[in-house]
């Protein structure tokens, strides 16, 4: 009988031969074997994402950003960044600010178009900066450009912005998209006037975007790029050893490590500031003793050698490396490894035995759950007992984020704008984002000042006093900036990194 | 004929019935989906602007008579991650999935059902211990570890296929049917052993009837005897048993889809319930009910053409 | 042959004895702390000190999978009672008693049955919301009330016709007697290969849910969840994903033979 389950398995075998030979000559497309070697499909490229791009795709109401990461090919404002972290005029060709520093006007390129095939007019700037700035639903779509009080068209070619206040910053936010006057479909068909057109999606599978050829600017090398949604980490891995995805980002150290021959990896970093969260207005995170006792009873060497095999760079507040300037180093290792600070700390605040706590985690985030995983196991050593708590990310942005219902959670915050404000601004005490209920009025003082002084040297170093000030009241634990790995297909050359979280596309291409 | 027109009308009820349960479930337990939808950025004006748009306002009777109308009108509502509407998300998702299941149902019957009559009446045999072993341990296997080592092995090492670019359908049929060959192994096998299982027990207990030792006793041939008159009466449980397998493999899809990196509904279903996507999930429910009733009714009217004793009454 | 069909309930009983000697060990002792990191190299080999080997973290996979296979076992054992005991009270009930009711649920009861119990749960968790341990055990536990109740009903009903049963019956004894002394302990028969087919359903359906995220979540280890770790490190640590699979495999392995053995010695004897 054996023997005939045996016989039924090589018929089966014989059956899947039988399909791939039927295969390989019905399809047009190469046999397996072949496509395989992925030259055999010029200029083109497939990249794993993480998660599907949002429900809407339209740039003024994305929230993830994932999506904004890939919809950067896309989309452009009048101001792009550059890996650099300049600002560079884009839509428009060149600008000038006003003495009193509210007047911004901008004279547009020359023959730019849309991916519709229509030029950019200054009608179509006014409209998309007023559909930023506005209004109609009451409420502002994108919350920086509440301060634009007037948008004006001086001329075909010419477009004045207005805003209320000098502001430093507002510059930055001029990279909101640039979209055609009235069309209304952005949300599924997105027409921007970026390197790459947007072709189709399919829910859950992937998204196509194809060179945009009256782009302005220096052209996208590829024809064409399959954007591919593999959530399950270990299929994706699986899809890059066997050839089917030729570019993944945000990778983990240990899948990295098994995708010897075929990939090499670039190392760039995430920009984000990875932290233990910790609510300040909760029980006992009130106590400033409690929280610099889990800066010290925290090994953040320890987490970037066990979780991420040594990538990534420490923090010790609210700022990234990466930001330059802003960055202040000399809070790096503000605390160290202490366990025994940290014990005579938590005796101090009336906890010698420690306490129970939660960490709320998003389950989609690997790097969050591995950190969280260490830090909870690091806390036992001074007798606090930390549990895990796994949400889906839905339930993390209302629970914790919006509902502020929590007692410390892991996650990476990032910038939204290349500026030291979109760090720091949400801890400001009556700040809307200020999901960690942090309160120091120093820090509302030294913010506030921030924002009126208009000399760079004077500004940059009251950030940097901000972020001292969050250290020192150990606002949160400040872990790391997370390495950003990517794996890239041998022959896949161009690849650059930015300090905000975009996915350039249109420098790849295949070599020879 | 009349035996068919009360069974069809049954499926209609049970399908009307089950399409009323997911609705009035997913509206009641599932929360406000304005407020999904909205997330972070609600407002109270937001909110009340939205749920008008939605019909949220409506009496919860009306908004069902609505949801059924429209469902049996062909409108399955809109996605509210994606902001399409349902029936064009759902659609491509189905075709892959039907074609796996196909393909899974296809080799269940081609392997098992020879296997199966094969080992039938051989009991005791020296291989029994053996066989015993080998079939419980094919259902002891997960699906989704099954496929996880056979995309490994062909679709990494072996490179028989492409682990993760699954070709488009209507792009490149064979192609597809090639990737989706591997998944279907993954989800067939346990279906295999059970098949194989019951239709040896089957056809052992109608060979130990009187009718068959009679004939066999009268000289006919052994094997003309299971072929006339003993697999006549045994595939009427079989038949059932089938039907159930239709379902089962669905379910088996779900979890092996994610294995292979396979875009059908499976995956659509579990990514929306993580999104809170209801009105997808509710629109896949339904749409898997009814697949399942269908199956069943089908099996039924099968069984009684076979069986007309069937027809008399009782279910079995 | 009698000998054979014995063998097959042995042999079973004897692995998952194993098994479940194993797993109750692990409860009170492992060899290192499932959650303890750096105990050793990371991703290392199966030895002498880590017997399956170490996962990412450093931690003893041998340690994770007798956890895990406890966490599979509780949520497998509670999943099944609750199947069970609500299945068999509603079949029981409606098998005796007969009459409208029982046909109204029955019909229900026939729809539910037809749909796979992983979908039930799938559905069942997404309206309760993934990722805690007790949804995942409720979302099986109500998936399997049908089947169980169709089984029971089915028992009971035909058990209603017996001899002693209906003299029972004219001697004035309550109904509830009847169900619970008279009847019940004669449908073990058919209830108990149910149950370890259930036992294993369940084992296999915490799994797959566990594998698509939406059940147990770290740091409360289950063999499913292992495994999809296991995945992403197929060609780095295989023996991580052979640890986790088959601590499955051998758990759903002895428990199948059990069911096999059961229902031959059931036939055997009629």
């Amino acid at each position: 009988m054996n023997k005939r389950k045996i016989a039924g398995l090589i018929t089966t075998g014989l059956l899947a031969a039988m399909l791939s030979g039927c295969g390989g000559d019905a399809a047009q497309t190469p046999a397996p074997q072949e496509s395989f070697q992925h030259q055999a499909i010029p200029n083109e490229l497939t990249v794993a994402i993480a998660q599907d791009l949002d429900d809407s795709l339209d740039p003024h109401m994305t929230v993830a950003a994932g999506t904004k990461e890939i919809m950067f090919n896309v989309f452009e404002g009048l101001v792009k960044p550059t890996p650099d972290g300049d600002l560079v005029p884009a839509v428009a060709s060149d600008y000038t600010i006003s003495d009193d520093r509210t007047t911004y006007t901008f004279t547009l390129r020359d023959g730019v178009k849309f991916h519709n095939g229509q030029t950019v007019t200054a009608d179509d700037v006014v409209w998309s900066i007023r559909r930023c700035a506005d209004a109609e639903g009451g409420s502002s779509l994108v919350e920086s450009f509440s301060a634009v009080t007037d948008v004006a068209a001086l001329d075909d070619k010419t477009v004045a912005i207005t805003i209320a206040e000098p502001d430093n910053e507002f510059f930055s936010y001029l990279t909101a998209a640039i979209l055609p006057k009235d069309y209304d479909k952005q949300d599924t068909a997105p027409v921007g006037t970026g390197p790459f057109r947007y072709v189709s999606r399919s829910a859950q599978d992937n998204v196509v975007l194809e060179r945009f050829e009256d782009y302005w600017g220096t052209p996208a090398k590829m024809d064409r790029v399959t954007l591919k949604v593999m959530e399950n980490p270990d299929s994706l891995l699986m899809s890059l050893q066997s050839g089917a995805v030729d570019l993944c980002a945000h990778m983990t150290s240990s899948r990295v490590a098994q995708l010897e021959e075929d990939f090499y990896i670039a190392e760039g970093t995430m920009n984000l500031v990875q932290a233990l969260y910790l609510n300040n207005a909760e029980k006992p995170f009130d106590d400033v003793r409690v929280r610099q006792a889990l800066c010290y009873a925290v090994d953040r060497q320890q987490i970037l050698d066990l979780a991420f095999d040594g990538y990534g760079s420490l923090i010790g507040s609210s700022m990234y490396p990466a930001f330059g300037k802003y960055f202040d180093d000399s809070l790096t290792n503000y605390y160290t490894h202490d366990v025994e600070k940290a014990k005579a700390l938590l005796a101090d605040a009336g906890y010698p035995d420690g306490f129970d706590m939660t960490i709320t985690v998003p389950s989609n985030y690997t790097p969050h759950i591995d950190t969280a995983q260490v830090i909870a196991e690091q806390l036992k050593a001074v007798g606090i007992n930390a549990k895990l708590e796994l949400v889906e990310w839905g339930t993390w942005l209302s629970d914790v984020y919006s509902g502020r219902q929590f007692q410390s959670t892991v996650v990476g915050l990032d910038a939204s704008t290349m500026t030291a404000r979109a760090l720091l601004a949400r801890f400001e005490s009556s700040a809307k984002r200020n999901f960690i209920n942090y309160q120091s009025e120093e820090y509302d003082a030294l913010y506030a000042k921030a924002q009126t002084t208009f000399d760079d040297a004077q500004q940059t170093q009251l950030y940097k006093d901000l972020e001292r000030n969050l250290a020192e009241n150990a606002a949160n634990v400040y872990i790391q900036d997370l390495a950003d790995l990517v794996a890239v297909r041998k022959g896949l050359e161009g690849l650059r990194f930015y300090p905000i979280y975009v996915l350039d596309l249109s420098t790849l291409e295949w070599a020879g | 004929m009349k035996y068919a027109a009360k069974r069809l009308a049954t499926l209609l009820v049970t399908m009307l019935l089950v399409s009323l349960l997911a609705f009035l479930a997913f509206e009641l337990i599932s929360g406000d989906p304005a407020e999904i939808m909205l997330g972070t950025q609600a407002t109270p004006e937001c909110l009340a602007a939205l749920r008008a748009e939605m019909g949220l306002d409506q009496p919860l009777m009306v908004r069902c008579l609505q949801w059924l109308m429209g469902f049996f009108s062909g409108d399955l509502g809109t996605s509210y991650h994606y902001k399409q509407p349902v029936w064009e998300l759902i659609a491509p998702k189905m075709a892959v999935t039907l074609c796996l299941s196909a393909i899974s149902f296809l080799l269940i019957i081609v392997v098992s059902i020879p296997l199966g009559l094969l080992s039938a009446g051989r009991s005791g045999g020296r291989g029994e211990g053996l066989r015993t072993a080998v079939n419980q341990l094919c259902m002891a296997v997960p699906a989704f570890f099954t496929g996880m080592l056979l995309s490994w092995v062909f679709g990494v090492a072996l490179k028989w296929f492409t682990a993760g670019r699954f070709p488009d359908l209507r792009e490149d049929f064979w192609g597809a049917v090639q990737y989706l060959f591997f998944a279907a192994v993954a989800i067939a096998i346990p279906r295999i052993a059970m098949t194989v299982r019951m239709l040896r027990s089957t056809v052992n207990s109608e060979m130990g009837k009187d009718y068959v030792r009679t004939a066999i006793s009268r000289g006919n041939d052994r094997g003309a005897v299971l072929r006339r008159h003993v697999l006549k009466n045994a595939v009427v449980p079989v038949v059932a048993f089938l039907a159930q397998t239709l379902a089962e493999i669905l379910a088996a899809g779900v979890v092996v889809e994610q294995v292979f990196a396979i875009p059908g509904l499976g995956r659509l279903l579990v990514a929306s319930i993580s999104n809170r996507d209801y009105p997808v999930v509710q629109v896949i429910v339904v749409l898997l009910a009814f697949w399942v009733v269908l199956a069943g009714t089908l099996a039924d009217l099968i069984q009684q053409r076979i069986d007309p004793r069937l027809r008399l009454g009782g279910s079995l | 042959m009698k000998k054979k069909r014995n063998g097959c309930l042995t042999a079973g009983l004897i692995l998952t004895g194993f098994m479940v000697a194993l797993i109750l060990v692990g409860f009170f002792w492992t060899p290192y702390d499932p959650t303890a990191m750096a105990t050793g190299p990371k991703l290392d080999g199966p030895s002498l000190a880590h017997l399956l080997g170490t996962d990412g973290f450093g931690r003893d996979i041998f340690s994770r999978v007798l956890q895990g296979a406890g966490n599979t076992l509780t949520i497998a054992l509670a999943t099944v009672t609750m199947g069970a005991v609500c299945g068999v009270a509603v079949g029981a009930l409606t098998g005796y008693f007969g009459g409208i009711v029982d046909e109204a649920l029955m019909r229900l009861n026939d729809a539910l049955t037809a749909f796979p119990s992983i979908l039930m749960a799938l559905v069942i968790i997404s309206l309760l919301g993934p990722g805690k341990k007790y949804n995942v055990v409720l979302a099986l536990g109500i998936a399997f009330i049908p089947s169980y109740a169709r089984i029971a009903r089915t028992a009971f009903a035909s058990l209603r016709e017996v001899n002693y049963v209906k003299s029972a019956q004219l001697m004035g004894v309550s109904p509830w007697r009847i169900l619970w002394v008279h009847i019940l302990p004669n449908t073990m028969p058919v209830l108990l290969p149910a149950l370890t087919i259930g036992f294993n359903n369940a084992v296999l359906a915490e799994a797959s849910m566990s594998y698509l995220s939406i059940g147990v979540t770290p740091p409360d280890a289950s063999l499913g969840y292992m495994l999809s770790e296991a995945q992403g490190m197929l060609s780095a640590a295989p023996w991580y994903a052979a640890g986790a699979g088959g601590a499955i495999i051998l758990l759903v392995f002895g428990v199948g033979l059990i069911g096999e053995g059961l229902q031959r010695r059931d036939r055997g004897v009629v």
